[in-house]
């Protein structure tokens, strides 16, 4: 009997997934129908049909995640991305190792978040919310489809495999396990703030408060994206066994354009919302943003790129996956070509203002995000036209992309302390002074005192301690530090918004993150040797001991483990115990388990390399030390500005959630001064 | 499909195949001597492509054949030759893929001229449109105040924006204020 349940399950998945398509079919259907005819009951409806698909697609999500528990192998895609021996969180995040499960996980979050919008989307205008929930529905169909036909993860084998395949294994480890979900939810969040661009234009409306509904969503989805690029680049830096955290890969540039046009759309919607302006503006860069994610989620699987983070996918699904994208792609930028010129003109500013402040930061931003665009896929276009392949690697991006970037940040201390529609630049500029001096006496301290010397990593010094005093002086500065007593002081902090605090965190997290990526590359060091037992190196200032080095047998993988000891100025610093692991299961791959030693915020990075003979006789064993200086900040800079945003949403989320409640208490509160 | 497409691929696979196989690190064995030589060797290899790999330098690559490509370069640079003749004659031996910095030919001008460009283009018309005579901004309509001050009545009760607009959220309600 329970066997005979079991066996249906996946059965079960593909039948909740077809159903789950009809809902999609049935929400876009409704809802516009809703629309047309001013009905409140169809727009219920179709409401109700986009509950319906999300918990449908959740139903079919929970029927893989139990076939890979269960190691189904009758299951292709179990069998294909898992074993038996594998790690039951492994067994979990294999659900979304592969091609089929990571588009199942692009539905599930595609129609959760259309489940948000219509459960917390109670203050929208009803015409306007049915028109986004009509469109969440059809892009939800859209790819639903292509799951149903094209990518089903329930697909049968005929004769079961006894074990199967395994995950791959650079995969099995616990970031990797969460960060596809994270990013997921950022590339996919944009999918809301896209369904409200469109709605906007259908309905021609794009004003002050369309800007205030998009923001929230703008934001959770940014800082999803933001968690997600960080612990990939996280993972990078201990799993690839280099240290290097950032390689200009094709699938780092996917996840980073969409979040370089994620943080422009932020600045231009608040402009939209305070000043009226740039509707047109934020409504194309919300359907930018949202194209770029897209892309970044199916470009790279459709074959058409190559990389490390690519699935195999045969290129027949990878060219209907490239048509679901330009079919949604292609309507928005159809849609916004014939509506954008009826909307209300944006007027023009004071080029020295908050707003104008505001639009060089998206001016800069956008030929940024060209500028990643361009140099991911220019060699395809080029290799297609003239066939001779060429690379786009980090030096490229160092002289364009980078420059582009020092210019943006220069500004942002600057921006949010002018005022909108004319802004005092010199008075702006001398509440910066402390600043200003800050930068400029650590860059120069750094060029004077850190050998080897370096003038651009010096620069880039400066450049962060300039974002980041920048941030603080702007918080002082709101809270009029130093010019009232400090018992007023401290009633205005306590009284600061939300959003506030989150927008000074976000601008402090991108100086700490500068910080870091300016020390990190320029004076890390590092030191290769071949040692036998009890012999050591030395790397910066740190003796590595090589203590042994023993065998380990794992759940699914054997390793050789060393026993490493670090000392500095002969007082031990830390132990640890890098390895190399070999799945057999897995055909045999090997992956580096590197021991990192948090020395403050730098990192003593060690390697377990081959074994090798010794020239004297003996077995010796090649070890590696790093010594990367700083490379904490280039993580927590991004888990400042995520943090940043999450408090900026709690801000907005305790507004959604206590209307009344605050309504009430805003009467008995003070009028504003002005 | 041009036969370099093709190539890519089978490189391609096997990139995929070898990149997580046994790293074969940098042997300490070797290095050059010469600590300029050396310094210049390492310098190169960040600017060359394992070409098996995604836009992994040889410097960061442990795949055999960036070992072997980290051993023509340190022998070139023993032999005397200079960075020039080096990245030459292995642009020869593996073509421009090699090179991860693409070179400035009209072929590529597209590619390094467009971040420029965008500045330029958007910088010329916004600067275009600044010199126009001065169309106010219309900033928010009757409509769209009522619709934002129901959704700002909530947070009234911050702090009272302080004279000068200079505050950051705080002074959405001066500009809003001022329009009255």
């Amino acid at each position: 009997m329970a066997e005979g349940g079991r066996v249906l399950i996946a059965e079960l998945g593909a039948f909740c997934l077809m159903l789950a398509l009809a809902l999609s079919l049935a929400q876009a259907g409704l809802s516009a129908a809703g629309r047309l005819r001013l009905s409140p009951a169809l727009q219920g409806a179709g409401e109700g049909a986009g509950i319906g698909a999300f918990l449908m697609v959740a139903m079919s999500f929970a029927c893989l995640m139990s076939a890979f528990i269960r190691s189904d192998f009758s299951v292709m895609n179990v069998a294909y991305n898992s074993h038996t021996t594998q790690p039951m969180v492994y067994k979990i995040s294999a659900t979304w190792g592969s091609h089929e499960g990571s588009i199942l996980l692009w539905n599930l979050i595609v129609t959760g978040f259309g489940a948000l919008v219509i459960l917390f989307g109670r203050r929208l205008p009803r015409n306007l919310k049915s028109t986004a929930v009509g469109v969440q529905g059809a892009l939800g169909a859209l790819f639903i489809a292509y799951t149903v036909f094209a990518s089903s993860p329930f697909l049968r084998l005929a004769n079961p495999p006894v074990d199967g395949n395994s995950l791959n294994p650079i995969l099995q480890d616990p970031l990797m396990a969460i960060h596809p979900p994270i990013l997921y939810c950022g590339y996919v969040g944009l999918s809301v703030v896209y369904s409200f661009a469109m709605a906007g234009l259908i309905e021609g409306r794009v004003d002050a408060a369309w800007a205030r509904w998009v923001r929230p969503w703008t934001l959770a989805a940014w800082s999803f994206l933001t968690v997600g690029i960080t612990l990939g680049s996280f993972w990078a830096y201990y799993e690839l066994g280099w240290g290097g955290w950032w390689f200009w890969d094709p699938v780092e540039n996917s996840s980073f354009m969409p979040w370089l046009a994620a943080t422009a759309l932020l600045h231009s919607a608040i402009v939209t919302e305070k000043r009226g302006s740039l509707g047109s503006w934020t409504v194309f860069l919300a359907l930018v943003a949202f194209t770029l994610s897209m892309l970044g989620t199916f470009l790279t699987r459709s074959g058409v790129l190559t990389s490390v983070h690519a699935f195999a996918v045969d290129p027949k699904r990878g060219s209907i996956l490239l048509g679901c994208v330009a079919l949604a792609a292609g309507s928005a930028f159809s849609l916004f070509a014939w509506r954008a010129p009826q909307m209300k003109g944006g007027g023009l500013f004071a080029p020295v203002s908050r707003e104008g402040a505001l639009v060089l930061n998206n001016l800069f931003l956008s030929a940024g995000t060209a500028t990643v665009l361009l140099g991911t896929y220019y060699p395809e276009i080029r290799e297609a036209l003239s066939g001779q392949p060429i690379s786009v690697g980090p030096p490229f991006y160092a002289r364009t992309f980078g420059p582009l970037m020092a210019i943006t940040l220069l500004i942002v201390p600057v921006g949010p302390l002018l005022a909108w529609k004319r802004g005092d630049l010199v008075g702006a500029l001398q509440r910066l002074w402390v600043a200003a001096a800050i930068a400029l006496v650590s860059g120069i301290a750094v060029l004077a005192l850190v050998q080897p010397r370096k003038g651009l990593a010096a620069a880039g010094v400066a450049l962060g301690a300039w974002v980041m005093c920048g941030a603080v002086a702007e918080l002082l500065d709101r809270v009029r530090a130093g010019k009232i007593s400090t018992g007023e002081t401290m009633r205005r902090l306590k009284g600061l918004p939300r959003g506030a605090w989150g927008t000074t965190l976000a601008h402090f997290g991108v100086g700490v993150f500068l910080l870091g990526a300016a020390l990190e590359p320029s004076w890390k060091t590092e030191n290769a040797q071949v040692l036998a037992a009890g012999q050591s190196l030395t790397v910066a200032a740190y003796q590595v001991k090589l203590d042994k080095v023993f065998s380990v047998e794992g759940p699914n993988f054997s390793a050789q483990r060393a026993q490493i000891e670090a000392s500095k100025d002969g007082r031990p610093a830390c132990t640890g115990q890098p390895e190399k692991r070999t799945f057999g299961d897995a055909g045999g791959q090997a992956t580096s388990h590197v021991m990192i030693c948090m020395q403050g915020l730098s990192d003593l990075y060690v390697v377990l390399g081959d074994s090798r003979a010794l020239p004297g006789g003996g077995q010796g064993w090649l070890v590696t030390a790093h010594w990367n200086p700083w490379a904490r900040l280039i993580w927590l800079g991004p888990f400042l500005m995520a943090l940043g945003g999450l408090i900026s949403l709690s801000d907005r989320r305790l507004r959604f959630a206590l209307p009344k409640a605050a309504r009430a208490k805003a009467g008995l509160a003070a009028e504003p001064a002005e | 499909m041009s036969g370099g497409r093709v190539r890519i691929a089978v490189l391609a696979a096997i990139a995929a195949a070898t990149l997580c196989m046994a790293g074969v690190a940098d042997d300490p064995a070797d290095r050059l001597s010469n600590p300029a030589q050396e310094a210049r060797a390492r310098h190169l290899f960040q600017q060359l492509r394992c070409v098996v790999c995604q836009n992994e330098s040889i410097d960061d690559s442990q795949v055999e054949i960036a070992g072997d490509i980290r051993r023509i370069v340190r022998a070139q640079i023993a032999a005397g030759r200079t960075d020039a003749d080096v990245r030459a004659y292995l642009v020869q031996r593996y073509g421009q893929f090699i090179l991860l910095t693409p070179p400035l030919n009209p072929g590529n001008l597209a590619l390094w001229l467009t971040p420029f460009a965008v500045i330029l283009l958007g910088g010329g018309y916004l600067w275009i449109k600044s010199r126009q005579p001065a169309v106010e901004a219309p900033g928010l309509t009757e409509e769209e105040q009522r619709a934002l001050e129901a959704l700002d009545a909530e947070d009234r009760d911050m702090v009272p924006p302080h004279g000068g607009s200079t505050g950051g959220l705080a002074n959405a309600h001066d500009a809003v204020a001022i329009k009255h």
